[in-house]
Order: C-alpha cells, then sequence, then structure tokens
C-alpha cells in the first residue's frame, strides 16, 4: 500500500460520528437494576395485562439459568446487567393527534437526523412509529392504514389493545429460551413496533419506525413482531442512529416475524448506532435477535440489512421455512471501521418441500475491525427438493484489517442444493490512481467503488432507504482506504 | 505554452527509468511519441497524470506555466489533464454514466462550475457517443468489466470526449483497435481537436499517424528522447525500427 493510501485510510478513520450529540428531553426511568420487583414495574408502568407480566417473569427466571454466549468472534469487557436501567421514558406522554403535538425538542432531534417527520409524512408516503427511547412518541398514518384493517401501532399499545394478537404469535418465533440475550429481551423489553396485516391485504406505504437511543446508561430493549396474515405484504423499514456517549449503550432486541400462507414480509434495516470513538470507546453493543417463519404455503420473508454502526454486532436474520414453496432471502451490507467489531450472518433453516433460499452478504472492513460472516444453512430430512445459494463477499480496505467466513452447512436430504460462494478482494491502487485521473478525490472513489460493490443489495432496497444507505456507507467509510 | 517538460528524471521501483526528458507542447498541437518497449513511454504518461510511487529526482512539468508535480492526480485531472489508459482498468458495479457524471461535476466545481444539470448531462452524453460510435449498452454496464479490448480503447476515448480536457494523453489507444474502430477513434480525437487543447499519442504504429497527424513525432528510446521530427519521422521509423537510433544516441552521448 502506497503511503497517500495509508494517510487516506488515517482520515477516513480520524472521522468523527457525525450524529454524535444528545438530545435534552427530560427522562422518566428506573434506578439501574434488574430483579422481580423491576420487571413489575415496567409491567406496572405500562399498564400491562396479566398475560404480559407472567410472559416477563418467566423469562427473567429463565434469564437467571442461563449464562452470556461468547461463541461469537467478538472481544468485549464483561456487561453488569445491574448497572443497566431498564426503563426511561420521555416524561410527557400527551395522546397525540398530530404531528405539531410532539415535543420540539424531539422534533429538533430528528430535524438533525434528516428525518423531519412531516417531510416523511409528504414525501416519501411513509408511516412513521418514532419509537424514542422505549416509549412511542410520535405515530402516523394510523387512521389510513385502520381502514384497510391494518394494525401498526408500538408494542405497547398492541398489548393492551390486540392482546389476542400479540397472545398468539408472541415468542412463536423466537421463544423467551432461545438464547441469553432473547430471553433478557423477553423479561425487560421496553417497546418497539407491532404490525398486523389481514389477510389478502397489501399495505399501500412502507412502514417506518426510526429509532433512537438517548438517556446515558439504558439499556435498551426492543421487542417487534410483524404478522402477515395469509395473502398478505408489508414492507417494513427500521433504521436508527444514537448520539456520541462515552459508555457502552447495551442494545438487545427481538424481532420476530411471521407470514402466512402466500403472504410476503420485506423487512429492511439501516443501522448507524455509535460505533465509539477511533479506540473504540463507548459505542454501542447489538445484540440481536431477528427470526422471520415462513409459515405458510408459498410465503416468502426477505431481510435486507446495511449495518455501518454499532461498536459491536452481533446479529443473525433467519428465515425458517416451514411452508411448502417458502422463500427465505438475506441481503446484508456490513461495514466495520475503526475498531469495530461484527459477527453477522444469517440462518435459513429449510422444513419444507420446494423451500429456497438465497443469502447474498457483502462484508467491508477498514481500520484495525473485524468483519464476521457467520451463515447457517439445514436443510431437514422432509425438506425434500431444498435449493440454497450463498455468496459471501469481503471487501478489505487497508491491512490492519480482518474478514472471517464461517459458513455451517447441515444436509439431511439428499435432494437438496446447495451453492456457496465466498471471494475477498481489495481496493486496487491502480482503480483508485484510475478515479482519480478522471478528476474524483480517493474518498469518492472509494465511496464510487464499495456502492458498486454493494450493488446487488441496495437494489433490494426501498428507493429512498437506498439513497440513505449509500450516503452512510459514504459517511462511515469518508477517508478511509486509498 | 500548454506542457512544458524539464530535465525530467523518474525512479521506478529504485531504477531511473526516465533519464532527462525535454518537450514543449503548444495548444493546437499533436505530438506523437513512438519507442521500443520498456524504453519509458508509459512511465511519462503516468508521471505527468501524477502516479503514486513514481520518484521525481529532477525536473519539472509545467502545465500552462502551473506545476504539476506538487498537485494531487485529482487536481490534475481538474486542471485538464486527461490520460487514456493503455491498460484501462475494470471497475466492478460503478456504472460508465456514474463515473461520468461525478468526475464532470468534479471537474466543474474545481473550475467554479455549477453541478450539470441531468437533463443537459444526458445530451452531452448522447452527443458524445454518437462521436465515438459508442454501443448504449456500454453506458450502463460497469466501467471497462468484461469489455473487449477494443471497448475498452474507445470507452477511454468516450470518457476523454465527455471531459473534454486541455491535455489528452492517449497510450497506445490504437492497439487492439480492429479498422474500423481504429478509424472512429481517430475521428474522434480530430473532431475534438482544437487551437485550445493540446494531443500527446504514444503509438508503435505509423497507420495511427494516417488519421491523426502529429505536428511533431518524438522517438523515446531508453528513458530519452533521441529523435524528433516531422510526421515522416513515423515513416522513417517504420521503414527502419530504432536500432539507427540507438546507434545516433550513442554518438550523441558519446
Ligand atoms: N515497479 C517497477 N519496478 C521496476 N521497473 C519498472 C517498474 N515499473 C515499470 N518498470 C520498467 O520501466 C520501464 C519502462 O516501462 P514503460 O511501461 O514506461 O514502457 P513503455 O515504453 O510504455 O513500453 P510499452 O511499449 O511496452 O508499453 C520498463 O523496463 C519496465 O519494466
Ligand atoms: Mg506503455
Amino acid at each position: 500500500m502506497s503511503s497517500t493510501e495509508v494517510s487516506a485510510i488515517e482520515e477516513l478513520t480520524n472521522k468523527e460520528y457525525k450524529y454524535g450529540f444528545v438530545s435534552n428531553i427530560e427522562a422518566d426511568s428506573l434506578p439501574p437494576g434488574l430483579n422481580e420487583d423491576t420487571i413489575r414495574k415496567i409491567s406496572a408502568i405500562k399498564g400491562e395485562p396479566e398475560f404480559m407480566l407472567e410472559y416477563r417473569l418467566k423469562a427473567y427466571n429463565h434469564w437467571l439459568t442461563l449464562k452470556e454466549p461468547h461463541w461469537a468472534n467478538v472481544k468485549y469487557p464483561e456487561i453488569d446487567y445491574n448497572s443497566i436501567s431498564y426503563y426511561s421514558a420521555p416524561k410527557k406522554k400527551p395522546q397525540l393527534k398530530s404531528l405539531d403535538e410532539i415535543d420540539p425538542e424531539l422534533r429538533n432531534t430528528f430535524e438533525k437526523l434528516g428525518i423531519s417527520l412531516e417531510e416523511q409524512k409528504r414525501l416519501s408516503n411513509v408511516a412513521v412509529d418514532a419509537v424514542f427511547d422505549s416509549v412511542s412518541v410520535a405515530t402516523t398514518f394510523r387512521e389510513k392504514l385502520s381502514e384497510l384493517g391494518i394494525i401498526f401501532c408500538s408494542f405497547s399499545e398492541a398489548v393492551k389493545n390486540h392482546p389476542e394478537i400479540v397472545k398468539k404469535y408472541l415468542g412463536s418465533v423466537v421463544p423467551y429460551t432461545d438464547n441469553f440475550f432473547a430471553s433478557l429481551n423477553s423479561a425487560v423489553f421496553s417497546d418497539g413496533s407491532f404490525a398486523y396485516i389481514p389477510k389478502g391485504i397489501r399495505c399501500p406505504m412502507e412502514l417506518s419506525t426510526y429509532f433512537r437511543m438517548n438517556a446515558a446508561n439504558t439499556g435498551q430493549f426492543e421487542r417487534t413482531l410483524l404478522i402477515a396474515d395469509e395473502g398478505a405484504y408489508v414492507s417494513y423499514l427500521e433504521g436508527c442512529t444514537a448520539p456520541q456517549r462515552d459508555e457502552n449503550q447495551l442494545h438487545a432486541a427481538v424481532v420476530e416475524l411471521i407470514a402466512l400462507d402466500n403472504a410476503q414480509i420485506k423487512y429492511s434495516t439501516v443501522q448507524n448506532w455509535y460505533a465509539g470513538d477511533k479506540d473504540g470507546k463507548g459505542g454501542i453493543y447489538n445484540f440481536v435477535t431477528k427470526r422471520g417463519a415462513c409459515r405458510g404455503v408459498n410465503s416468502k420473508i426477505s431481510w435486507t440489512q446495511v449495518e455501518t454502526g454499532s461498536a459491536i454486532t452481533w446479529k443473525y436474520p433467519s428465515c425458517i421455512l416451514q411452508g411448502d414453496n417458502s422463500i427465505g432471502e438475506f441481503y446484508s451490507v456490513a461495514v466495520t471501521n475503526n475498531m469495530q467489531q461484527a459477527d453477522t450472518g444469517t440462518k435459513m433453516i429449510h422444513l419444507g418441500k420446494n423451500t429456497r433460499s438465497t443469502i447474498i452478504s457483502k462484508g467491508i472492513s477498514a481500520g484495525k475491525s473485524n468483519n464476521s460472516y457467520r451463515g447457517q444453512v439445514k436443510v431437514s430430512r422432509k425438506a425434500e427438493n431444498a435449493r440454497n445459494f450463498s455468496q459471501c463477499d469481503s471487501l478489505l480496505l487497508g491491512d490492519k484489517c480482518g474478514a472471517h467466513t464461517f459458513p455451517y452447512l447441515e444436509i439431511n436430504n439428499p435432494s437438496a442444493q446447495v451453492e456457496h460462494e465466498a471471494t475477498t478482494s481489495k481496493i486496487g491502487e491502480d482503480q483508485i490512481f484510475y478515479l482519480n485521473q478522471r478528476g474524483i478525490s480517493t474518498e469518492d472513489a472509494i465511496g464510487l467503488i464499495v456502492n458498486g460493490y454493494c450493488k446487488e443489495v441496495f437494489k433490494e432496497l426501498p428507493m429512498e432507504f437506498a439513497v440513505e444507505a449509500q450516503k452512510l456507507l459514504s459517511i462511515s467509510l469518508e477517508g478511509s482506504v486509498g | 505554452m500548454m506542457l512544458e517538460i524539464k530535465n525530467l528524471h523518474v525512479n521506478v521501483g529504485g531504477k531511473e527509468i526516465l533519464k532527462g526528458i525535454d518537450l514543449i507542447v503548444n495548444a493546437g498541437e499533436v505530438h506523437a511519441i513512438m519507442g521500443p518497449n520498456g524504453s519509458g513511454k508509459s512511465t511519462l504518461a503516468q508521471t505527468i497524470a501524477g502516479k503514486q510511487d513514481y520518484e521525481i529526482t529532477k525536473g519539472q512539468v509545467l502545465l500552462e506555466g502551473k506545476n504539476l508535480l506538487e498537485l494531487s492526480p485529482e487536481d490534475r485531472a481538474r486542471e485538464g489533464v486527461f490520460l487514456a489508459f493503455q491498460y484501462p482498468i475494470e471497475l466492478p458495479g460503478v456504472s460508465n454514466t456514474n463515473l461520468l457524471k461525478t468526475a464532470l461535476n468534479e471537474i466543474r466545481k474545481y473550475r467554479g462550475l455549477e453541478a450539470i444539470d441531468t437533463m443537459e448531462f444526458l445530451t452531452l452524453i448522447k452527443s458524445k457517443m454518437k462521436l465515438v460510435e459508442l454501443e448504449q449498452s456500454l453506458l450502463s454496464r460497469a466501467v471497462n468489466e468484461g469489455f473487449s479490448g477494443g471497448e475498452k480503447k474507445r470507452n477511454e476515448i468516450f470518457q476523454m470526449a465527455v471531459l473534454e480536457p486541455k491535455l489528452a494523453i492517449l497510450d497506445e489507444t490504437d492497439s487492439g483497435l480492429d479498422i474500423d474502430a481504429l478509424r472512429i477513434v481517430a475521428n474522434g480525437v480530430t473532431k475534438l481537436k482544437s487551437k485550445d487543447n493540446a494531443t500527446i499519442v504514444v503509438t508503435h504504429y505509423q497507420r495511427l499517424l494516417d488519421y491523426i497527424i502529429p505536428d511533431f513525432v518524438h522517438v523515446l528510446y531508453n528513458g530519452r528522447i533521441v529523435k524528433s521530427g516531422g510526421k515522416d519521422l513515423a515513416l522513417e521509423l517504420e521503414e527502419r525500427g530504432y536500432d539507427w537510433l540507438k546507434e545516433d544516441k550513442e554518438l550523441i552521448a558519446g
């Protein structure tokens, strides 16, 4: 590598997090600590029905029996679960009829992020359910959706207003016994999104939630449940960015998707949480359990993610292909820079006949970061004619970073066809020079090349999200390679 | 004076490749540089363009009096230097249009102009495509990826046509072109020629010079320009090869 390349990498590496600011909304939070009492308090604050409290307590008691997992290719200091505050809410929680009623301070926060709600409303036809520090404060377009019988609300509201649906599906894809972080989430989850698309309905707009973590030292435990009934279709967008912090913030979300016969769910994420400073200090720990069940015949679940943030990411959006002819897809771009660590990938579990899955993973590592892809393809004995195609590409920027691929195959039916391709490449000096010679700076040249490399994934994102994702990628790699 | 090179010495990989080049190119002129393999033609072209890791031990390169050697490669391009690469680079996933729009806007920004309007850009692209008879399909494809050798060369000239440089350096753009493509490319270059720009063509074949008539022909030999002349020099080289110049040079050096 040439010296200009090295200095370009260092320059990029030294860029400070663009969205690092702290907003001043007064938080109303529980003192740090986790015990049964904490859980009863959370449930009481939220005015939950009995079944919910019982569920939380069962999860908590199970969690106590578990040990934090350490099989992922990531390293971090021990987390003291008793130093975390498990509930925090904006102080004023008025019932909002329109966007004008939103706390101006919150409005500002969104403006700074470039996600003005009016703009979203006006320009992109997106219903925004903004989750701000664990509690939903703004829900829009709900009425329009409810005309179609679509329920789109915060998880807390769903627990109160649609307990029968929540009861039926909660934990049916990710049981509270699933893993350490899922158990913890099941015990203490704060809020999140809920959507139910009734039979035969195609949701006319992208459903979207912007997450924002704010209060210091507050773990954020989102819970999301999406159900597409027979023949329904929904596209859901999740995007987030967090303020600069000096302490690590734990985030352990659970997302469950359920697609019944002939239903389709498209779930897209752009994740840009604070990754820590260039020494890795202060970033978010993102330990997420995301799973979708293609429960019905001909159903389809498609995960698309662009991951640029967090100090540590531990995340494997997966599909359980139960219904015959069901389809699971995973498209991922994971960028790591500086000291970031990402261990991410997917699981495709083929149970039904003629089930198909596609995995396209693009890992980009810069700085001293470590990027691991972990993918499991499992074909059960009864899954006749299952097919999988996996492609895992790694792109290295500089020579201090690492990329690792861990594919796991478990094939129990001889009719299965499984294909796996993997490549590792570097951005060539000659490519950069060629673009420089056309008048393009090294930074922009990297942006062009990296965006080109991720094209297959970006094309799966809804239009406005794709633009945002490209910007994010450029921001997170600014000055990164040469 | 468009380009002035004074006593340029360049080391590559610790070895002296250019051993004192002097060259003056005026606006409106076409210069041809010929010379055997390994004599340093591409090294000279890439040095002007600002290739890293080329160590300039002595000498100067001025573009309209401005010291090019202290500018980054991108700033040289923005000043109006264009290099059609001998081996154009493949850029998987980066579309030709995207590259050109980014490049054009960077150059415009440098010159204090506003970003080009999308419609205007498309019109420009269309007209330049005609000029070099470029297939529409090559536009939306990734830059040079899977292009045939000749397509790559033609694409270089297309980029040049869009970016309208002051100084264009074509490094063996004629190699690998079929007869028709050669004529098209050469005609394109000729049409783009004006009293305000200049062209340096590096070539091994005199046939290109039937289409692009050079004002001067220089022979680069072992890192030095050993002979300069008019377009007849190219014919002479075609007939006699380079060996006779070797002796010439030894006479000069001796
Ligand atoms: N990194 C390097 N280390 C050592 N020598 C090098 C390096 N790069 C180029 N050279 C040498 O420099 C000399 C000039 O190369 P250059 O590519 O400029 O030749 P050329 O005149 O363009 O030849 P051709 O007609 O084959 O294109 C060659 O002998 C080449 O091997
Ligand atoms: Mg050459």
